[in-house]
């Protein structure tokens, strides 16, 4: 027996399922950023699964890409927790269904 | 890739990661959701190592499971009165739907195609390659990531200072 992409691949795709459920139906709006960051993690991990398994004249590009994804991760999530933290100030709750400012 | 112990670690490392990211769905308590997001993220790690990804696999457990965790933990400390039984909206049942269907469409796919394999060993040392892809063909994108980070920094500081912090200078 042995592990082929496509294993890695799938590994990938049941991440990226739950992050987005997580993202999709969590009331705490870190909830729903923990789903963002599983996603990330799903894409990161199918990029470095083909940079290791597929033809290409620089196989270690997916490496590349995937130090830049996190990145954007990185300030993706100090912006947003920020965003949660004022938020809490100003309407005492960080719950997305109770955020309804922009609903006419 | 043949040999036994890394077919063993694959199966360990993909049970640890799926198993703890289902965790973060099932578990009422909003910390215990961190916890177990941080374990699911060094499965990740993990992961990474079979796939012969040493610099990749220690970015992500300095970064995902060291400060992107810690920054949760802290957002969910700041806010002590809101709601932490990481409980689901009314979107419960068709976001379940979407992420089955998504996931599903994925697995088929990447399962279906016929991808270019390459019989390649796995690679010697990364982090060198890496670095000089960084600052040679990626040079652009580098300094302009550096520039982003600046800004997240930046507007996370003037997003939750106090009111009133303006006027004293």
């Amino acid at each position: 027996m042995s592990v082929y992409l496509e294993h890695y691949l799938v590994v990938g795709a049941i991440l990226f399922a739950i992050g987005l459920y997580l993202a999709l139906a969590k009331r705490n709006f870190v909830g729903v950023l923990m789903g963002i960051e599983l996603m990330f993690n799903a894409v990161n991990l199918t990029f470095v699964a083909f940079s290791r398994f597929v033809q290409s004249p620089n196989p270690l590009n997916g490496h590349v890409f995937v130090v830049f994804v996190i990145t954007v991760a990185a300030a993706e999530a100090a912006t947003a927790l920020a965003l949660a933290v004022l938020l809490y100030r100003v309407r005492e709750t960080i719950d997305v269904d109770r955020l309804d400012l922009l609903k006419w | 890739m043949d040999d036994t112990g890394t077919v063993v670690a694959f199966w360990i490392l993909a049970a640890i990661t799926v198993g703890s990211a289902l965790m973060v769905v099932a578990t009422r308590n909003l910390v215990h959701a961190v916890v177990f997001l941080i374990v699911s993220f060094m499965g990740v790690a993990g992961l990474y190592i079979t796939l012969s990804a040493d610099f990749v696999a220690v970015t992500q457990i300095l970064i995902y499971a060291g400060a992107i965790s810690v920054l949760m933990i802290f957002a969910i400390l700041l806010t002590p009165r809101a709601d932490r039984t990481n409980a689901e909206t009314f979107l419960r049942l068709p976001a379940f739907l979407l992420a089955l269907l998504v996931g599903m469409i994925i697995g088929f796919v990447s399962i279906d195609t016929d991808w270019r394999i390459a019989d390649r060993a796995g690679f010697q040392d990364t982090a060198a390659t890496i670095g000089e892809a960084l600052l040679d063909k990626y040079v652009l994108p580098f300094e302009i990531a550096s520039v982003l980070l600046l800004v997240a920094m930046l507007g996370a500081i003037v997003l939750v200072r106090p009111e009133g912090a303006m006027e004293e200078d």
